[in-house]
């Protein structure tokens, strides 16, 4: 299960966005290998993008080996990114839960948040390291 | 791959004034083409030659390998600016007409964009609004299931709702049938999601052109000292503060010292236009 | 009777022949703000700016600008307007037309508007008919700001205007709302545009007010939420609009970031998603 939402003003192009959105659908275990991705049809209906938008960017996710295209059936997915430490319900991420109901609790920005998480991320993920 | 619409060396003159004045481009079938510039550049012009409406006065204009005979292609939809419209008629008679006068004709579909928008199937044309109008207009296009599908400002009088949907319905046709869409519009922020082709006419003649993915990649925003502005190659436009320039250069190279980063496209289209404003 | 209000209606309604084309419109406008009005059209915006104005009256209810009904001495004289059609005569230069300016306005700030239109590149020699559209709306903009107003009304000043002129028109009215501390008011179909340049926003949706309030507060408020197909998202936040399909539904929540139903997940709306949900639940939506 996957519903696209194009954010306009991320300043990310649109293809981009749709790579990141599956990938994290299958990194949280979302999408599993079997599942079919949305034609582009269905895409275009829920947000009004480019149709070849979405062919563009599901060959791309074709080349990374995470989906294939089958003629005439649709595009689904080969392998999952879901790790036991992603998935929903895994100690990591219920451990970051608590920490975000603390930071909420203690009356912490939305915007706090994320500068703490993306510094934190910053100082043990230099960039580059571990992409995708 | 082939060219749904392509012009060569292509001229258009008015009473000896040059509307369009040597237009370069081609449109690659089944591409979404947002036709953009200044008003009063030739967007209207060069969309009424593609229809078939008005001659070139030299060069060439194909569509489809085709140069237009003076009626419009019947594979082509076009939606004029002014909405030509009988007043008099109701929107079902005016569908009716429209039937009529196509050999191909999908009522299902004309009748469908009126229905998102609604349209009353009854109303006179005269007692709606722009907005409407320029539904029907839409409705009078989809309905020959064109595979070039021209729109002038189809988007300008249409309140944001009604331009999610009409934009939605639009790429819909383009995921089922490949249809190719040129669309003249003022709303960059609309186009970014939807195009992936630009026509950049300035003054009657194509400034740029070519896939937007494409366009954005080779240019570049840097944002750097305005002391070391003028040593910068390829600048398409700068503006700068005091101590601080910001440079839209077409290349990828990004010099010591500058910040660079990929243009949107508003940016990239604003840049050009001012360019030209500046001249 | 709050003078320190620009813009205030109370119950406001106004009926033409064809029906009520504002009903029950209850509004404040804060000081100092540049607000976007916005809605479908035919929703009541023109009709709101008019009564403001004074060129209409009320049907029912009120309308205040700063404590003052308006009507009898004409327009307030705190307050401009900027009609949709831009009336300028094309036979006068623009000299002549901020002349006349002058001589039509009680209060007039000459060296000001001037430097409006010497900003936006504008040729004082030059005939208003020979003006391109975005020129024009730049000479109109000098018009109204140079009565020095404390609130100004723009009806659509952006329509028709090519991508230059919008974002020219768009920099100037926020720099000279941040430097004067003027009230902006303007009506427009671009939404994108107007998040980043608006901190307050309208909707009016068939005669009401659907939504009013601080653009961030607005977007603060509401989530998207994305879960199963065929399910509502349960709990205590109010729906907006649900769109569904076979493969999920994404609802627009009216809710905080801690309240996320089980089986589902947030992500933080832009203004237009906001807008276009509220739009789209026709009325029927959560009151804001």
């Amino acid at each position: 299960m996957i519903e696209y939402r194009i954010d306009k003003r991320s300043g990310v192009a649109t293809y981009m966005q749709i790579i990141q959105q599956t990938r994290q659908a299958l990194r949280l275990g979302l999408l599993v290998p079997g599942d079919r991705l949305p034609t582009a049809r269905e895409v275009v209906e829920a947000t009004a993008v480019n149709p070849n938008t979405v062919l563009k960017a599901y060959r791309e996710l074709e080349r990374e080996g995470l989906v294939e295209a089958k003629r005439g059936l649709g595009t689904f997915v080969r392998r999952s990114l879901a790790t036991a430490q992603t998935a929903p319900g895994s100690p990591l991420r219920l451990e970051l839960a608590a920490w975000m109901d603390r930071a909420h609790h203690a009356g912490l920005s939305r915007e706090d948040v994320d500068a703490l998480y993306g510094d934190v991320r910053e100082e043990r993920y230099p960039t580059g390291e571990g992409q995708f | 791959m082939d060219s749904a619409l392509s012009a060569h060396r292509l001229v258009k003159s008015y009473r000896g004034k040059r509307a369009l004045d040597g237009c370069e481009f081609a449109v690659p079938e089944g591409a979404v083409t947002a036709l953009v510039g200044p008003n009063g550049a030739g967007k209207s012009t060069l969309l009424a030659l593609a229809a078939g409406l008005l001659k070139p006065s030299s060069g060439e204009l194909r569509v489809f390998g085709e140069r237009p005979t003076g009626r419009t292609h019947p594979q082509v939809g076009y939606l004029a600016q002014n909405r030509p419209l009988y007043g008099r008629l109701t929107v079902a008679e005016t569908l009716r007409l429209g039937r009529a006068f196509n050999q191909r004709w999908a009522q299902r579909r004309a009748v469908q964009v009126l229905d998102q928008a609604e349209v009353p199937l009854d109303a006179r044309v005269h007692t709606l609004s722009e907005g409407a109008r320029t539904q029907v207009g839409i409705a009078l296009a989809l309905g020959r299931e064109p595979d070039l599908l021209l729109l002038d400002e189809p988007l300008s009088a249409l309140d944001p709702l009604a331009r999610d949907e009409t934009l939605r319905l639009l790429m819909g046709e383009v995921a089922d049938r490949g249809m190719t869409l040129v669309m003249s519009s003022h709303l960059l922020s609309d186009l970014h999601d939807v195009c992936d082709h630009l026509v950049l006419l300035i003054g009657g003649a194509v400034r740029l052109t070519g896939p937007i993915e494409d366009l954005l990649a080779e240019h570049r925003v840097l944002v750097g000292p305005a002391s070391r502005a003028a040593s910068v190659d390829g600048v398409v436009q700068a503006s700068s503060t005091e101590r601080q320039a910001t440079l839209l250069v077409r290349g990828e190279s990004v010099p010591e010292g500058w910040a660079g980063e990929q243009p949107t496209l508003e940016a990239l289209v604003l840049g050009y236009l001012r360019a030209a404003r500046a001249r | 009777m709050d003078q320190s209000v620009p813009l205030a209606a109370a119950g406001l309604g106004k009926k033409y022949l064809r029906g009520w084309a504002l009903r029950d419109c209850t509004l404040s406008v804060p000081a100092h703000r540049v607000v976007a009005l916005v809605g479908p059209n035919g929703a009541g915006k023109s009709t709101l700016m008019g009564l403001a104005t004074g060129m209409t009256s009320a049907t029912a209810g009120s309308i205040e600008v700063f404590g003052e009904r308006p009507g009898g001495r004409g327009v307030h004289p705190k307050l401009a307007f900027l009609g949709q059609h831009k009336p300028l005569y094309p036979q006068l230069t623009v000299a002549e037309t901020l002349h006349l300016g002058g001589r039509m306005n009680p209060t007039w700030d000459q060296h000001y508007a001037r430097s409006l239109v010497e900003r936006a590149q504008v040729p004082l020699t030059a005939k208003v008919g020979t003006l391109s559209g975005g020129q024009r709306t730049r000479v109109a903009l000098a018009l109204a700001l140079g009565k020095r107003p404390e609130l100004v009304l723009l009806d659509e000043p952006l329509a028709d205007l090519d991508p230059l002129a919008r974002q020219q028109t768009l920099h100037t009215l926020v720099r000279e709302a941040e430097q004067t501390g003027i009230t902006v008011v303007l009506s427009s179909h671009v939404l994108a545009e107007l998040q980043g340049v608006c901190d307050h926003l309208v909707l009016l949706n068939r005669g009401s007010v659907q939504l009013d309030g601080e653009v961030a507060h607005l977007l603060a408020a509401h989530r998207w939420l994305v879960g199963p197909p065929g399910q509502q998202p349960r709990g205590p936040a109010p729906v907006v609009d649900v769109q569904s399909s076979a493969r999920g539904t994404a609802a627009l929540v009216r809710a905080a970031v801690s309240q996320v139903p089980e089986g589902w997940r947030a992500s933080a709306p832009s203004l237009e998603d906001v807008v276009l949900a509220y739009m789209r639940s026709n009325g029927e939506g959560v009151a804001a």
